[in-house]
């Protein structure tokens, strides 16, 4: 299969790649996908003031799915939380021409945004 | 621009510079019809076809007469199957075979069982092996053919056809092999093993595209086939169509390449394939072998690289040509049938590459590969979750994974 040359760029040059503190209360992890489905994304985000500070990722699947996620830190850095959830894995599809058939790539990172939004909503409740 | 390094030997070769030499005069000037019996462009023609018929009887053991050229394997192995139920009808209609065959194979039985046959598709075990014994509790009073390939295309196990050989004979069944991957690379004789029919092919043995054999025995038993092309019966009428006879001569080049250079490039091929899998479990750990570690091709090297895709690998590994078992390089989305009959969980599936060797590859091209696939398979781990898990002591198998 040929690949577009933003899913190369990001490949090759993934954008924050690592990973933050799991326990900070100032970071939410979103986990998704599966390794028999053969991908998995981890996607955190670190907020502050209801804005994301920060972003990183680390992704098991094939070089589409590498891209969506670091194009997803990307975009998120610098957002509140309302404009990171209106992030839409079509945006994604459409920034890196993916072909039909790595649309759930998209799906997924789409996906482990707003898990990791939950997961940091989830810990600002106090108790 | 400069090719990548080829290791998907498995997939197709490269031509031999020796068959094409010998291919050449057939593509000009000796242009003749093997089939006109009234000019010297037709005889010339024929004694070239029937010097390939020679060349491919003697790597197999078998008899000029038992040879049948055709398009290739997946052609030899759909005239065996459905020639053999056809022809056979009468005596029954059960066919016993493998659930990690090629395509050719698996997808000629469905067709046979959607017209009446009867398919028993076993199972193998974690190394690919099929049971000797599972297939003489398979058979029936109606079996009428056991078809095994010789050596599986993705993991390399090579089956004991012999001893399957043997079976069939003691049971009067009709015995077909797929040796796609190993004529010209495995000692093959047709009657030691007790095989009635082999499926044979041009291209995965240094030689030409669109051409293959199939040895159909002619004595003890004497085995017929119902032809599935029809016209002027050429081949004795199992193969009617004009001879491909520049392919033909390609294919008996190669064979006779095979056998007269086997032992070399046994020792060559393999030495290579071994000093790449040396290299890779010295750097790398969590490297697992599919397939059966020594009863297997000299050529073959299926491993999976825990925690990281086999799709991404490919796309991390600069100017080498590889494949994998991993589901998004397949047009269906799903991992290799193959891994998962062997009981490779869908995880491993996903993470494995098939690197074929060939008798042109060199060690430079070793080292080369041995550095990419090194540095791809950090790289990746670096940034797979799995991997970070894994070190961090968590059990992925207890993970609840959300899926998609």
């Amino acid at each position: 299969m040929a690949y577009g040359p933003k899913v190369i760029d990001h490949f090759h040059n993934p954008r924050n790649v690592g990973s933050f503190e799991k326990g900070d209360t100032k970071v939410g992890t979103g986990i998704v996908g599966a390794p028999e489905c053969g991908d998995v994304m981890k996607l955190q985000l670190k907020i502050k003031d209801n804005v994301v500070e920060d972003a990183k990722f680390k992704t098991f699947g094939c070089g589409s799915a590498i891209a969506s996620s670091s194009l997803a830190t990307e975009w998120v850095k610098g957002k509140t939380i309302d404009e990171v959830l209106q992030i839409k894995n079509t945006d994604i599809v459409n920034e890196l021409a993916l072909p039909p058939v790595k649309i759930h790539c998209s799906v997924l990172a789409e996906d482990a945004i707003r898990a990791a939004i939950a997961d940091y909503q989830k810990k600002q409740v106090p108790g | 621009m400069k090719r990548p390094i080829y290791l998907d030997n498995h997939s197709t070769t490269p031509l031999d510079p020796r068959v094409l030499e010998a291919m050449m005069p057939y593509l000009t000037d000796q242009f003749g019809n093997a089939a006109s019996r009234s000019h010297a462009f037709g005889w010339e023609s024929e004694e070239a076809v029937e010097k390939a018929r020679l060349q491919i009887a003697q790597l197999i053991g078998a008899n000029t007469k038992e040879i049948v050229f055709t398009s290739g394997a997946t052609e030899s192995i759909n005239v065996s199957l459905k020639g053999a139920a056809e022809m056979y009808a009468e005596k029954g209609n059960h066919i016993i075979t493998v659930t990690t065959e090629h395509k050719a194979t698996i997808d000629s039985a469905k067709s046979l069982e959607k017209h009446g046959c009867e398919i028993t598709f076993l199972p193998v075990d974690t190394f690919a092996m099929v049971d000797v014994e599972a297939i003489r509790a398979a058979i029936t009073p109606k079996t009428i053919l056991i078809s095994v390939m010789h050596a599986n295309n993705e993991v390399g196990t090579i089956q004991p056809i012999a001893e399957i050989g043997k079976l069939a004979k003691e049971k009067g069944i009709l015995f077909h092999v797929d040796a796609a991957q190993t004529v010209g690379k495995e000692v093959i004789d047709v009657n030691a093993m007790g095989i009635d029919m082999l499926s044979i092919s041009g291209h995965k043995i240094y030689g030409p595209k669109g051409v293959g054999a199939l040895y159909v025995r002619r004595s003890n038993p004497r085995v017929r086939l119902a032809p599935i092309m029809h016209g002027g019966g050429h081949e004795r009428g199992m193969r009617s169509g004009t001879l491909n006879v520049p392919g033909i001569v390609g294919l008996g080049m190669a064979c006779e390449i095979a056998r007269l250079d086997m032992s070399k490039d046994r020792e060559y091929v393999s030495g290579l394939r071994d000093l790449l899998h040396r290299k890779i479990c010295d750097a790398l750990d969590e490297v697992h072998l599919n397939g059966h570690p020594e009863k297997r091709l000299y050529n073959n090297l299926n491993l999976s690289f825990a925690y990281v895709e086999g799709e991404a690998l490919m796309m991390g590994f600069k100017d080498v040509a590889v494949s994998s078992g991993s589901a998004c390089t397949s047009a269906s989305l799903e991992p290799s049938y193959v891994l998962r009959a062997m009981g490779v969980g869908e995880e491993l599936a996903h993470t494995s590459i098939r690197f074929g060797f060939g008798r042109f590859n060199t060690e430079e091209e070793v080292d080369y590969v041995a550095k990419q696939v090194i540095e791809t398979v950090t790289r990746l781990r670096d940034m797979s979750p799995l991997y970070e898990m894994a070190k961090e002591g968590i059990d992925l198998k207890t993970v609840q994974w959300t899926g998609h």
